[in-house]
């Protein structure tokens, strides 16, 4: 006879969780366990699987907070295989706050369920390579050599690619290309950059980690936009990561406190508005106020920081356009980064900020709300789902046809170009703002077709 | 809810079987490892489907993935009398995919193949998992469209809307899923697999695929379904009428219908409910309205213009404060989203709900909407309200917070009362969410000890081990070749295999 629950008498057992910021009773039980979040996970898409649901992880956070399950290596795995993407929060109709839920989960299960030597070693490697620009960029040389001289087309041999580590290859196929010059690249974001007009806003721009290093263009042209929208950018000297890949990751610690030192900096430039052009980055931004609510010297200061985050699309599309935008004939298909859509519930701005460009022709691809696998560092920690997941986006994206793609996030970015080369059909890639950058100083985008037989 | 005739526990069933590690080896055999569950953490996130107040924990859990590896579970579960239970996606609502406990339970979330899409027979093959809003979306850009839509369509399966037969907003006009699927390729118990209907329609003989669909897993799983789909209609109005009251919406309804006008479908939703779908999804309802009623007509161009200026005069003549049209897609949309989240959005205007359903004859609205409130009062707790009202299928939200001493067992009595109180209307204990677990009590409030016994009948013959869902749908179960009347012991009992609690 089934056993009826009705009445949770959980004292009698001892939370699995540890007392530092456990997974909230109360939001677990929020859950009222319809499953309409279970068709908008990637995880349960791939394999079907109630334990690699949201609902089914909130049922094993239940379990664990009633004492009923320990947090053993199988229970860590179903929420390491979380991409983290919230597309379940965006779902679930009665408001369940998964992305809270998750977040408190991961720290518990790095400082309660070790893990096994080599996963600790590559994920150190992760964590103290991405979050650091300046380590990155010493290894620029190396990796254009690597990609330069033979020993590309070696690894990427089948011999090689049947036998070397999966997570390697991982690594190794969403590597973009690497060009020399970007060395160093970083001064505009030191200059202030000061409009004709009145301006606008004082506006600081994060410059982000893997952003700058390769995808220096982006922060270029994102400076440039809100010059010539009329914002004043001020320099924001020192700043380093903002602790977004180790937040999503569990490494807590580590996480707040590059977020601690992300605050200094920007508050010593005092700027009236964040300008964010990393979905990832802008969402974690916009939750210093929630990660730091118990650090006395910092939880007003964190408030107050992501109060002033706005993503770029977001801060842009705020007011009506000052510079006139030149057209751009060309199809694009737009993807949303899932810490915009569903982080930030940001879909509207950027299809506006892309609107406004004369000629260019918006595609919207099949499955919008599902995550292309790249979550962070999720394709180099878990390379086979997220190569799935990478396929059938590069899949729904080509059914368009387009000439290009478009996504807010770097990581998006690259997953999806490696994904789009391995199907044969390479595609040039972009940040919406560097096609509003574009279009605002009429000048053609590398790689992108200026006349397009898709134009009416 | 409240199994108030029977014992608290039904343990009828002959005592089950272990799963042994040498069936474990045989499941993996069959299915893979990968096929096959049997970590104790990962089970128990099966221990339930979309009403989680009842929950037990399975033998096993497999993962089939064709006609073929279903055939061999239910085989060997045959072999070793091991019961099994079926499950699709897991949001039935009245616990019918809920395991037995030590049960080989068969999820089917990983058979969700479109088989085959036949457009100019307008017909389509599916595996069960398929959902069923999948279906829709594979044939929309060809102009077609699987009629019925229950509120999780974006979610449930379609072997699921076979099991509850399930309906939706659309059911009023279209049908339910049993006027839908044609034919189905299905496990029985015994593990033998049989072609039910098929291709063509109404096929001579028994009608097997009407006496499949509503089985709620007690006869067997259909692993293949050929469903029939629909030409998308020329044109689509999408209405909503606010009103001071649901009585004044009822009303509306009623002369609607009665004035010769067939929408596609036709929902009410109150006060409360308006507030829960509003706050969850923002879907414009008007908030300061008693009651609101959505109204969708479709078919030809001037047929559909001239019944959308009928039932906004039906509407305003009932006492309509608002009358508003869907301009677009986006909008029309976003209407329907208001009334398809309505249950889970409950959660966002009470801790804990439990969402009834009944039906009554469409005449009966008012008054037993009356009764209803009347009943609510009574108890101390509020009951929203969101119904199909074209077939009169009420889905009262009963809300408690189980915080409060004995709040749990008087909302449990309230929906009771309320299921009462559409029998006693004319009307039944379900119309679209299934008996399962949930109402098997309440059987005999609607049928006389003859009727059930024919159900017996039936399911003795497909199913005479009582393998498949046995606990479900039939209150005080017997075990097969029992006759009703004074207690006589069963020959299994005698000969020591089964055991009676």
């Amino acid at each position: 006879m089934a056993e009826r629950t009705i009445h949770t008498t959980a004292a009698a057992m001892i939370s699995a969780f540890d007392a530092h910021r456990p997974p909230e009773r109360e939001i677990i039980e929020d859950c009222v366990h319809c499953g309409f979040c279970l068709p908008t996970c990637p995880t349960w898409l791939l394999w079907g699987e109630e334990m690699d649901s949201p609902r089914g992880r909130i049922n094993l956070m239940k379990l664990a907070t009633d004492g009923e399950i320990g947090l053993s290596p199988q229970v860590r795995g179903h929420f390491d295989a979380c991409l983290g993407c919230m597309a379940c929060v965006t779902a679930c109709p009665s408001g369940v706050r998964y992305d809270q839920l998750i977040e408190a989960t991961r720290p518990q299960l790095e400082r309660n369920t070790p893990r096994p030597l080599g996963d600790r070693i590559y994920r150190a490697l992760i964590f103290s390579l991405f979050p650091h620009p300046r380590r990155m960029r010493f290894m620029l040389p190396l990796l254009w050599l690597y990609q330069k001289s033979g020993a590309r087309r070696v690894v990427r041999s089948r011999w090689l690619q049947q036998r070397l580590p999966a997570r390697l290859l991982a690594m190794e196929a969403v590597l973009p290309p690497v060009r020399l010059r970007r060395r160093g690249a970083l001064s505009f974001a030191l200059t202030t950059e000061t409009p004709d007009a009145a301006p606008r806003t004082r506006v600081g721009v994060l410059l982000g980690c893997v952003q700058r290093v390769f995808f220096d263009e982006v922060n270029a042209a994102t400076v440039r936009v809100l010059a010539t929208e009329g914002y004043e950018v001020v320099p924001v000297a020192s700043q380093g990561c903002c602790g977004a890949l180790s937040i999503h990751a569990g490494r807590e610690h580590e996480g707040l406190r590059y977020a601690r030192r992300l605050i200094d900096a920007f508050e010593a430039a005092r700027p009236d508005a964040i300008a964010v052009n990393v979905a990832g980055c802008g969402s974690v931004l916009k939750e210093y106020g929630h990660l730091l609510r118990d650090d006395p010297a910092y939880a007003g200061r964190a408030a107050t920081f992501s109060a002033k985050v706005r993503d770029i699309s977001e801060l842009l599309a705020s007011q009506p356009p000052r510079a006139p935008r030149h057209p751009i004939a060309a199809r694009v298909a737009y993807h949303d980064a899932c810490h915009l859509r569903h982080g930030q519930g940001i879909t509207r701005q950027p299809r506006e900020l892309l609107r406004q460009i004369p000629g260019l022709d918006i595609a919207e691809p099949a499955e919008a709300d599902i995550c292309c696998g790249s979550a962070g560092v999720y394709n180099l920690l878990a390379p086979e789902p997220a190569a799935q997941l990478g396929q059938r986006k590069a899949a729904n994206i080509l059914a368009t046809r387009p000439d290009a793609l478009v996504a807010a996030n770097p990581g998006c970015l690259l997953q999806i170009a490696s994904s789009l080369a391995q199907q044969g059909h390479p595609l040039p890639t972009f940040h919406p703002i560097e096609l509003l950058d574009a279009s605002i100083r009429g000048v053609p985008l590398a790689g992108l077709p200026m006349t397009s037989s898709h134009v009416e | 809810m409240t199994d108030t005739t029977a014992s608290p526990a039904v343990a009828h069933t002959p005592t089950i079987p272990a799963i042994t590690p040498r069936i474990v080896a045989e499941l993996r055999a069959m299915l893979g490892d990968d096929g096959v569950i049997t970590e104790m953490a990962e089970l128990r996130t099966y221990e339930s489907d979309g009403l989680a107040s009842y929950r037990a924990t399975p033998g096993v859990v497999v993962l089939p993935t064709s006609t073929e590896q279903v055939r061999d579970v239910v085989r060997l579960c045959a072999r070793e009398g091991i019961p099994f239970v079926p499950r699709g996606s897991g949001t039935g609502l009245s616990g019918g995919a809920l395991p037995t406990p030590g049960c080989v339970l068969i999820a089917l979330s990983r058979m969700r193949q479109i088989l085959a899409v036949d457009l100019p027979n307008q017909r389509v093959i599916v595996q069960p998992g398929v959902i069923n809003l999948h279906v829709t979306q594979r044939v929309a850009p060809a102009g077609y469209y699987s009629a019925p839509d229950p509120s999780s369509q974006q979610v449930c399966s379609i072997g699921g809307n076979i099991a509850e037969n399930s309906g939706g907003a659309h059911c009023l006009k279209y049908g339910f899923t049993v006027n839908h699927v044609l034919g189905m390729r299905v496990v029985l118990a015994n593990g033998e697999v049989a072609d039910l209907g098929g291709f063509a329609v109404d096929l001579p003989g028994y009608d097997l695929p009407g006496i499949f669909v509503g089985s709620e897993g007690t006869l067997g799983i259909a692993t293949e379904i050929i469903l029939r789909i629909v030409r998308k209609p020329e044109a689509v109005v999408t209405a909503l009428a606010a009103f001071p009251h649901t009585d004044a919406a009822g009303q509306a309804v009623s002369d609607i219908i009665a004035g010769g006008v067939l929408p596609a479908a036709i929902e009410i939703m109150d006060r409360l409910s308006i507030a829960a779908a509003e706050a969850a999804v923002h879907a414009g309802y008007p908030e300061s309205a008693g009651a609101v009623l959505l109204v969708e007509l479709d078919g030809v161009q001037p047929e559909v213009a001239e019944q959308s200026a009928q039932v906004e005069a039906f509407c305003r003549a009932a006492g309509a404060t608002e009358w508003r049209l869907a301009r677009t897609d986006e909008e029309r949309a976003l209407m329907w989203k208001g009334r398809k989240s309505a249950f889970a959005a409950a959660g966002r205007i009470s801790p804990n709900y439990i969402v009834q359903d009944g039906v009554i004859p469409r005449t009966a609205l008012s008054a037993v909407l009356r009764e209803i409130e009347a009943l609510g009062a009574r108890y101390g707790l509020r009951v929203a309200n969101v119904f199909h009202a074209g077939d009169g299928n009420l889905h009262p939200l009963v809300l408690y917070d189980e915080r409060d001493e004995g709040a749990f067992e008087r909302a449990e009595a309230l929906a009771g009362e309320i299921l009462r109180t559409c029998v006693a209307s004319g009307g039944s204990i379900t119309g679209e969410h299934g008996v399962g677990m949930d109402k098997r009590g309440y059987m005999p409030v609607m049928f006389s000890e003859a009727d059930m016994a024919t159900h017996q009948l039936l399911r003795c013959a497909l199913d005479p081990e009582r393998l498949a869902n046995p606990e479900k749908v039939y209150p005080t179960p017997r075990l097969c070749g029992e006759t009703p009347g004074v207690y006589r012991p069963h020959p299994l009992e005698t000969a020591g295999i089964a055991e009676r609690f």
